[in-house]
Order: structure tokens, then C-alpha cells, then sequence
């Protein structure tokens, strides 16, 4: 087949099975903008800020495991995308952006709209390439897709000049079906002697934990894991990354752990004498300070990336492999094992955390006459029967979405952990939607976190994506006002928000349905009638009380058993 | 502890950039790096000494093969290995008896004059990194113009290699 290099992009699109591609135009990719202009296979998805093309394909990926494809021009447009692209690598989603670049004959020249994309995202992508030549485009694209979907998935930049688009010059295209690269060859299976040590350590076990992330959902092993803990019938905690990886209304599972994990899965972690960490890195909102991490355990850590074993935490038995075949080797070795559990320590150690857990740490004020942003989020889970896709943007009402909807299904929770970006809620549930049409999504935010990505309130107008926004109105950047509450005595430095706009007139003016709700007694009312609105994406507004903060809290780089129960309730 | 890090890596323009950004983002150390082509003309190698706890240098080798552009490395301070760094130094030498000295420390050393002027010498030394502090300790430091120092190369003794198979 003769086709030009931007017929070339388009024709790969269509051959790698891509759906949608999330962009901008401007004139370095107008080459492009018109092959795609020809053809219907492949949709794109017109954003309203580049951001939001990283960040809507970034919830594309978080909810099927495929990579996100974004399209943005040279200079501004790639300046833009960086955010959406660190936000990516930080969490480990497979994304495919390409950045238009000027021509090669003007490289280096300072030209117009020109920017060194490929220097400028090259500490947060997994990898980057430069086209040089249009030969190379197809074999380039194939490498950036493979790579970012293999092995600890990440985004991946390709970086193209508008000349390799030139739709005059036409040289032949056969789509690379396969790809293989000396220099980069992950291995997903573990070793087996590890493996088989590993396994010995669990079964030996007196008080053991599991503590799973985000490479459980990466490596869609939910299903192993959950029959692999069943079997044996250990407490499980989940990191932010990781909810939904194993049902949170199983009896097993002891919440999210952390700094607002709770109160038996943090002790626990405390008292453990064995830990199997299971696709997680050891991230300082989940070790807090390292000298004092499970000081009782040995530690296993199966993870792909050998970087992330021993990185912050010493391990005591690493496996380095895909967190599904490692399961599934240790499944099979746990059925012909005649060791059991030590069945009487379990029970003790279970009665402890039962104790743990009688502490209710996530209680709160139900008879307050301030709507709680607790409460909000329970009713959602109940009238979205826990079936919802809920992304979050960054701040408290992220921490409770985490802690309050109950995730019994992976891909189900997208939000921003490693990078924390404010923006990213709202243009991820767009991708969410498009990706399942007939799912129910919704976006739980705060009026500060909303109003970084708001313009895509136009993107979800024109795709009619009825995506339900919740937004946890509090006045304040209630994360930030939590942390001066307690580390400044109550000096609340630029953390407030005034001038906030009319929601309501706001998601209207944008075509939307806008709903302002104050009273507790009116939230369940609300939601009901939202969610009735199937076709249609309505922002309810949340009056929340101002002061609530996030409980329980480890204060950044204290123990595990240094825990703040909540305003009335004193350390642990 | 001090650590020769030697790399095998894709000849591809940004490799470089790759490893030392790796470096100052990750806010390790680096003594000195040299980069050339090799006999395969698809591949550079490239030496890196740099220096770390354990936990830091295990560190570095795991995010420095996690680079796609490379394509294999090795500590050769783990083994046996050779260590080499080439230096140029100019130094001022117009009468006699500092003419004398120079050619009488670079014998002892066993360097080579490789330049003469009415007033200058240059000198070209290769050796460990120690061997060339110790150079120029022995010269008097006035008499020093200018040097220039490849930084380290190394190789494993024996039937150790780096090579692609
Ligand atoms: C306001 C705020 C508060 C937060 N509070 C908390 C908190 O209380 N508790 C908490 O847990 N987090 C919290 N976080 C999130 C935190 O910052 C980290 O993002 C999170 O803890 C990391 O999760 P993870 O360890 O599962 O790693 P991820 O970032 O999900 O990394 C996944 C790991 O799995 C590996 N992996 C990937 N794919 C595979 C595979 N196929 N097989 C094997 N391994 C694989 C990767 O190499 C990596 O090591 C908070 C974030 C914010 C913004
Ligand atoms: C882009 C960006 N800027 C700043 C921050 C720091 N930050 C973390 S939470 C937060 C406040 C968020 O406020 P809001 O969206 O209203 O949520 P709330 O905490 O009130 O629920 C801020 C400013 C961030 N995470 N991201
Ligand atoms: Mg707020």
C-alpha cells in the first residue's frame, strides 16, 4: 500500500485496533487532521484543552487495560499534554501521545510553535522517540504501543515533524504485526525457586497480611488473587491503586491502608509477621516512615519492574514477574502443598483485627444538619448499587470516594494517586464513558479540583457523554485546609475559595442539567433523579459542611500505629 | 563505595541524555562518564563510575536497565576488571632545570611528552584515576596550564565480557 506518513498514523490506528483517539489540532498535525478527516474507523474525541486529551484517555485505559491514543500539535499543544502524560506515568497506564513537531529542516531553529517535546517529557514518559524519517514511522509506532503496554505499562511520546506527514510524498506501508526489541524484554514469569520460598514463608505464617496495588488491576489478576486469598483466608488491605483488585464487601478485606487507610489495615500492617505485597511499591502515603514499616515481617514483593523491589523497603524475597502468573504458580503450588495454615493463630490473629476493627474508624456525624460528604458518597454507592465507574479528582473528597464506595470490581476506581492531579476527574470520566457507552459513570470532585479541567463540560455537550459530576462543595481546598488545620494551627493560607461560580447556571449554560443541594435530607432524593436522567451529564452540587476533615490520618512520615482517629478521638 | 558501571547501549540519538537525565532526576552521583561508538556500529558503550551505598548503586543498575535504549550493563567493580582514563597535561617548562623535572616525573610515571613549545610541555598519561591525582600532586602546582582527563574506561579481567549474544 503508497500512503503518505499521515495516512501511514491513521492506517496503523485503524490495524492496531484503536477506537478513539483524544486531540487538538494545529499546524503541525493539520497533515494528519486530514487523513483522519477520510476515514470513519477511527474516532476522535475533540477536547477542549490538550490536559484534558491526556487525561480522557488516561480514564479510556484505567477502565478497559488498554493503551489511551492522544493527538496533540507541536509546542503549546505538547506543553499542555505534559501534565495528563506525568499523571500517567506516576500511576503506570499504558498511553500513546503523539506530539506534532516542526519540520526537521527547522529543528533547532527556535521555530514557531516549536518545543524539545521529546527533552521535555522524557523524566515522565516510560519511553520517547523522534521521527526522522517517514520510513520509520510504522515499525515506530508498533514500538511505542508494545512498550507502553508490556511489562510496567507507561506512556510513551512519539514526536513527529510535520514534513514525515507530507500527504505529496507516498511511500509504502505494510502494518508490523509483531515487534521485538533486544534492549527491552520483560519477563512475566517469576522464579520458580522464589516462588516456592515465598510460599513457604506464607504458609509459616502467624500473623500474616497481603497488601495488594495497582499491578493486580494492571495485570487483570483479580480473579487469581481473590482465590488465592480465600484459600487462605488471610486479612487483605488494598492500596488507593489497587481498590476493587479484591472485593471490598468480602469479609477478608480490611480496607485501604496509608495515610487515611484505616485503622485495622494500618495495624495490621503494624503487627504482621509476614507480608506478601502483591504488584505495590511501597509509596511513602503507604509505608510512612520506613524505619518503622512492619517491623515485625518478612516481606515478599512480587512486581514486574525490579526497580520498584527494594526501592524504599528491604525485601526479603523478591519475585520479579507478572503478578498473574506468579498467582497462578502459587495457586498451583498452595494445592499441592500438604502445610496448611496455622489454623489457631489465624483465629487469634483475626480476633485481634476484629478488635481492630470495632474501633469503626470511618465513623461520622450522621445526625449532623451539614450534609457530610461521607454521606454523600455512601448514597451514591447505594443507588449506583457499587456497579458505578467513579473517577475522583485530587483532595478529601478523593479520600472518601476511596473509603466510602465500596469497589468489588477492578477498573471500576480511576483516580490520580502518584502525581495527585487536580483536573484529572471530570475528562477521564469522558474517556469512561466513551469506553462504555452504557455503564453508569460519575465523577466525584471538589470545587477547586473541578475548575481545573471545567471547559470539558463542552467536550461531554458534544459526545452527549452523561457522565454524573458530584461535586463535594466545601468552599474550601479542603485537603490543604486539613493539613494547615493540624500542622499550622488553623492558619488557613490561600486555601479557601471565594468567588466560586453558579454551578447550576454553569453546567446549564454549558447545555447541562445543574442541581444545588444543601439539606441531608434531600441527597438521596438528588441523586435518584440524576441518575433517572440517563442521557443526560448532571452536575449536582454538594453544600457540603465546611470542616469535615479525612479520618483516620497518619501524619506524613509517622508509623502505622500512629494514628489519628479523629477530632474527639485521640492518637492511637 | 566507588562503582564502574559499564553500558552496552543503542547508538540512538537522546541515549545519552537518557542516562545522565536519569541521574540528576534521581539525584545520584556521577564522577565521571565517557561514551563511544563501538565495533558494531548500532551499539555505544559507555562508562560511568559513580559512587553510592549499596542500596543506591542496586538502585542505579535498576533504573539505569530499565532505560529501553539499553541494551545490557554490568558493575565490572563486582569482578577483577582493568581501569583506564587517558590525560592531557600542558604544562609551563622554559627553563632547564623545570624541563628536567617534567621529563624526569613523566619517566617515573610513564607518560609521554607529546608536545613541546619554547615554553610549554604536553603530556599524555593513561592509568587509574589515582595514578593521575598522583601526577599531579608530584607537579608544582604553578607550573600547571591547563589538563583535560577523559574520565574512567574499564574492562573485566578473564573470560568476563560485555557483550550482546
Ligand atoms: C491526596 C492523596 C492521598 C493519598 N493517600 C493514600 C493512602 O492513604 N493510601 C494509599 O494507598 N495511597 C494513597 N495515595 C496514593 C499514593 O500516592 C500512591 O499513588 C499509591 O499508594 C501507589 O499505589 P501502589 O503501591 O498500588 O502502586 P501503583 O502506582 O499502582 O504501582 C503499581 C506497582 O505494580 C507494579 N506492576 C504494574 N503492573 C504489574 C504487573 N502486571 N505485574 C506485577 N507488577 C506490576 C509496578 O511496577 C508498580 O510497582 C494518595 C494519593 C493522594 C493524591
Ligand atoms: C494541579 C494541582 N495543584 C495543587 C494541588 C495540591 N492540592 C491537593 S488537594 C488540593 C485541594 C483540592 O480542593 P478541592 O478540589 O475543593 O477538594 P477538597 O479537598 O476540598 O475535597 C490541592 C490544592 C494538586 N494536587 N494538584
Ligand atoms: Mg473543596
Amino acid at each position: 500500500m503508497q500512503l503518505s506518513g499521515a495516512e501511514i498514523i491513521v492506517q496503523f490506528l485503524k490495524d492496531e485496533g484503536v477506537e478513539y483517539v483524544f486531540g487538538y489540532p494545529g499546524g503541525a498535525v493539520l497533515h494528519i487532521y486530514d487523513a483522519l478527516f477520510q476515514q470513519e474507523a477511527v474516532r476522535h474525541i475533540l477536547v477542549r484543552h490538550e490536559q484534558g486529551a491526556t487525561h480522557a484517555a488516561d480514564g479510556y485505559a484505567r477502565s478497559t487495560g488498554k493503551p489511551g491514543v492522544v493527538l496533540v500539535t507541536s509546542g503549546p499543544g505538547a506543553t499542555n499534554a505534559v501534565t495528563g502524560i506525568a499523571t500517567a506515568y506516576m500511576d503506570s497506564i499504558p498511553m500513546v501521545v503523539l506530539t506534532g513537531q516542526v519540520s526537521t529542516t527547522s529543528i533547532g531553529s527556535d521555530a514557531f510553535q516549536e518545543v524539545d517535546a521529546v527533552g521535555i517529557t522524557r523524566p515522565c514518559v516510560k519511553h520517547n522517540f523522534l521521527v526522522k524519517n517517514a520510513h520509520d514511522l510504522a515499525a515506530t509506532l508498533k514500538k511505542a504501543f508494545y512498550i507502553a503496554t508490556t511489562g510496567r505499562p507507561g506512556p510513551v511520546v512519539v514526536d513527529i515533524p510535520k514534513n514525515i506527514t507530507d500527504p505529496k510524498i507516498k511511500i509504502p506501508y505494510l502494518y508490523p504485526a509483531s515487534v521485538s526489541l533486544r534492549s527491552y524484554q520483560p519477563s512475566p514469569q517469576g522464579d520458580p525457586g522464589q516462588i516456592k520460598r515465598a510460599l513457604e514463608l506464607v504458609l509459616a505464617a502467624k500473623q500474616p497480611m497481603i497488601y495488594t496495588g495497582g499491578g493486580v488491576v494492571w495485570s487483570h489478576a483479580s480473579k487469581e488473587l481473590t482465590d488465592f486469598t480465600r484459600r487462605l483466608g488471610y486479612p487483605i488491605t488494598n492500596t488507593l491503586m489497587g481498590l476493587g483488585s479484591y472485593p471490598a464487601t468480602d469479609k477478608q478485606f480490611i480496607g485501604m491502608l496509608g495515610m487515611h487507610g484505616t485503622y485495622e489495615a494500618n495495624m495490621a500492617m503494624h503487627e504482621c509477621d509476614v507480608l506478601l505485597a502483591v504488584g505495590a511499591r511501597f509509596d511513602d502515603r503507604v509505608t510512612g516512615d520506613t524505619k518503622l514499616f512492619c517491623p515485625h515481617a518478612k516481606i515478599i514483593h512480587i512486581d514486574i519492574d525490579p526497580a520498584s523491589i527494594s526501592k524504599t523497603v528491604r525485601v526479603d524475597v523478591p519475585i520479579v514477574g507478572d503478578v498473574k502468573h506468579v498467582l497462578i504458580d502459587m495457586i498451583t503450588l498452595l494445592q499441592d502443598n500438604k502445610r496448611k495454615p496455622d489454623a489457631t493463630a489465624l483465629a487469634a490473629w483475626w480476633k485481634q483485627i476484629d478488635a481492630w476493627r470495632g474501633k469503626d474508624c470511618l465513623r461520622y456525624d450522621r445526625a449532623s444538619k451539614l450534609i457530610k460528604p461521607q454521606a454523600v458518597i455512601e448514597k451514591l454507592y447505594e443507588i449506583t448499587q457499587g456497579e458505578a465507574y467513579i473517577t475522583s479528582d485530587v483532595g478529601q473528597h478523593q479520600m472518601w470516594a476511596a473509603q466510602f464506595y465500596k469497589f468489588n470490581q477492578p477498573l471500576r476506581w480511576i483516580n490520580s494517586g502518584g502525581l495527585g492531579t487536580m483536573g484529572f476527574g471530570l475528562p477521564a470520566a469522558l474517556g469512561v464513558q466513551l469506553a462504555h457507552p452504557k455503564a453508569t459513570v460519575a465523577c466525584v470532585t471538589g470545587e477547586a479540583s473541578i475548575q481545573m479541567c471545567i471547559q470539558e463540560l463542552s467536550t461531554a455537550m458534544q459526545y452527549s457523554l452523561p457522565v454524573k459530576v458530584i461535586n463535594l462543595n466545601n468552599r474550601y481546598m479542603g485537603m490543604v485546609r486539613q493539613w494547615q488545620e493540624f500542622f499550622y494551627e488553623s492558619r488557613y493560607s490561600h486555601s479557601y475559595m471565594e468567588a466560586l461560580p453558579d454551578f447550576v447556571k454553569l453546567a446549564e449554560s454549558y447545555g447541562h442539567v445543574g442541581m444545588r443541594i444543601d439539606k441531608p435530607g434531600e441527597v438521596e432524593a438528588a441523586l435518584k433523579e440524576a441518575f433517572a436522567l440517563k442521557n443526560r451529564l448532571v452536575f449536582l452540587d454538594f453544600i457540603t459542611d465546611q470542616k469535615e476533615n479525612v479520618y483516620p490520618m497518619i501524619a506524613a512520615g509517622k508509623a502505622h500505629n500512629e494514628m489519628h482517629l479523629s477530632s474527639e478521638r485521640e492518637l492511637a | 563505595m566507588r562503582h564502574i558501571i559499564s553500558i552496552l547501549m543503542e547508538n540512538e540519538s537522546g541515549a545519552l541524555s537518557r542516562v545522565s537525565g536519569l541521574f540528576s532526576a534521581r539525584g545520584y552521583n556521577i564522577e565521571s562518564l565517557t561514551v563511544a561508538p563501538t565495533e558494531d556500529a548500532s551499539l555505544s558503550r559507555m562508562t560511568i563510575v559513580t559512587r553510592g551505598s549499596d542500596v543506591v548503586i542496586d538502585q542505579i543498575t535498576k533504573q539505569l536497565n530499565k532505560l529501553v535504549d539499553i541494551v545490557k550493563l554490568a558493575d565490572i567493580t563486582e569482578g577483577r576488571h582493568i581501569e583506564r582514563e587517558l590525560m592531557l597535561i600542558k604544562l609551563r617548562a622554559a627553563d632547564k632545570d623545570q624541563r628536567a623535572e617534567v621529563k624526569r616525573l613523566t619517566d617515573i610515571f610513564r607518560g609521554r611528552i607529546i608536545d613541546v613549545s619554547e615554553s610549554s610541555y604536553i603530556i599524555e598519561l593513561t592509568g587509574s584515576g589515582d595514578k593521575l591525582d598522583a601526577f599531579i600532586a608530584a607537579i608544582d602546582p604553578t607550573a600547571i596550564v591547563e589538563t583535560v582527563r577523559s574520565g574512567s574506561t574499564g574492562i573485566a579481567r578473564g573470560e568476563n565480557s560485555l557483550q550482546i549474544t
